[in-house]
């Protein structure tokens, strides 16, 4: 089947087979390899990326789902310039990883959080990133870059404009 | 892991969806937020040859007042039901219930219909629909049919629903200011309940305390003769099968109904 989807504002179509998981259609079709698919069960949150404005686990759509959507992935988020979404930039001051592996997924997992709620608490802020795992255990340092991501302004919790669609 | 393949149909009304489900029989399933469908199928303990894809019937997402019920669509999405005011006004232990569903990825996805549909008796939303009472709105060939929600669940991922039907809304009476409880445990917050309790107007639900999502009758019976909730919580894993698995032992689970069960009764009072 066909499915016409935008990736960070690049609309593109595909023949795909009505299978394909959104996460291995963004890494293999599209080629975007942030998107780490790390249980395959809905559990662990690394492959999250926002659809249509709401955070998903993308193992657990089918890109056939996201159809005629708008999808953000982690490469979204950097400007044209290499400028660091305010959420990546927290992650980097904060020491927010250790191995890095659920981080793609916590950062967008994080940016819809502060879109949810621009000025959570700590407790919000653990409770809103309760789908995603570190198995670094790494959570005290991604929480403080969570916190101080919301700090640093309302631009944390918006996801990069996606409309440029190709003509 | 990849499901096996199947033929991908999309529908944009529910006449569409019984007409697939009509031509393909038991072979096709519904697909609506996936999120309890697409795992099994991703382990193949699913394996239908045909889904018909209902998540862009974008009408079948509402809640409203009709009359002295709540009617909640079967396409909303829980983080929906989660931030709907009218719900949170109307019927809150719905809404409450809504938010205690996985986590918010999965609240962006999974919906009511869904969950009812699926009929796993570790589900928080029909533990508290069969608390709440109210009917399920089904619709096939032969036009809508409404079914109470004591009826609906029959079984370990069994329901009343016909292979040719869809759930097309969730019918519930307004409690309004009335009291409720929701008390579930977990081992991490976004898992399925090892055992959870509903309490609102007298009425107790039971989440996997048998095959299916199943009333505390002993409980409600006492209650409504004047019992004391510590009373009648005593009495509330009478009557249920639990089953034994690596997380809880039968014992410990009816032990956990008794205690969740008063404490969601004491939520209710307060």
């Amino acid at each position: 089947m066909q499915v016409s989807i935008t990736v960070n504002g690049q609309q593109r179509t595909d023949e795909v087979e009505p299978r394909l998981l959104l996460a291995h259609y963004l890494r293999d079709v599209r080629g975007l390899r942030a998107t780490n698919v790390g249980c395959d069960t809905t559990s662990c949150g690394a492959c999250t990326v926002i659809v249509d404005g709401l955070t998903v686990k993308s193992c657990t759509v089918l890109a056939a789902q996201a159809d005629g959507g708008q999808v953000t992935t982690l490469e979204g988020l950097t400007g044209p310039d290499g400028e660091l979404h305010p959420v990546q930039a927290a992650f980097r001051a904060e020491h927010g990883l250790q191995c890095g592996f659920c981080t793609p997924g916590m950062v967008m997992a994080a940016i819809g959080v502060l879109a949810d709620n621009p000025d959570p608490s700590d407790r919000e802020v653990r409770e809103g990133l309760e789908g995603n795992l570190c198995r670094c255990t790494g959570y005290h340092n991604i929480v403080r870059a969570v916190l101080a991501a919301a700090r640093s302004g309302p631009a944390a919790g918006r996801v990069p404009q996606t409309q440029e669609v190709e003509a | 892991m990849i499901p096996a393949p199947f033929e991908y149909v999309r529908v944009r009304s529910v006449d569409e969806a019984v007409a697939a489900l009509t031509e393909h029989g038991e072979e096709a399933k519904l697909l609506a937020g996936g999120h309890s469908l697409l795992p099994i199928m991703k382990l193949r303990l699913a394996v239908p040859s045909v889904l018909v894809d209902i998540s862009g019937i974008r009408e079948l997402s509402y809640v409203r007042v009709e009359g002295d019920e709540v009617a909640v669509g079967a396409g909303t999405r829980h983080s929906e039901l989660e931030r709907s005011e009218v719900a949170r006004t109307e019927v809150p232990l719905l809404p409450h219930t809504a938010g205690r569903v996985g986590d918010p990825q999965v609240r962006h996805r999974g919906t009511l219909g869904g969950t009812v549909a699926h009929s796993d008796p570790a589900s928080d939303l029909p533990t508290a629909l069969l608390a709440l009472g109210g009917t399920v709105v089904v619709q096939g060939p032969g036009g809508r049919r409404e079914v109470p929600v004591t009826g609906f669940w029959t079984g370990f991922f069994e329901t009343a629903l016909a292979p040719d039907e869809v759930v097309v809304e969730v019918r519930v009476p307004r409690t309004g200011g009335a009291g409720w409880g929701y008390e579930k445990f977990t081992r991490r917050e976004n898992d399925w309940p090892i055992v959870a309790a509903a309490a609102v107007q007298g009425r107790v639900a039971l989440a996997n305390m048998g095959g299916s999502v199943v009333r505390a009758t002993a409980t409600e019976e006492a209650l409504a003769r004047g019992a004391s909730i510590a009373e009648a919580a005593a009495l509330a894993d009478e009557g249920t099968s639990p089953t034994a698995d690596m997380h809880a032992d039968q014992e410990y689970r009816r032990h956990l109904a008794r205690l969740l069960t008063r404490r969601a009764l004491e939520k209710a009072a307060a």
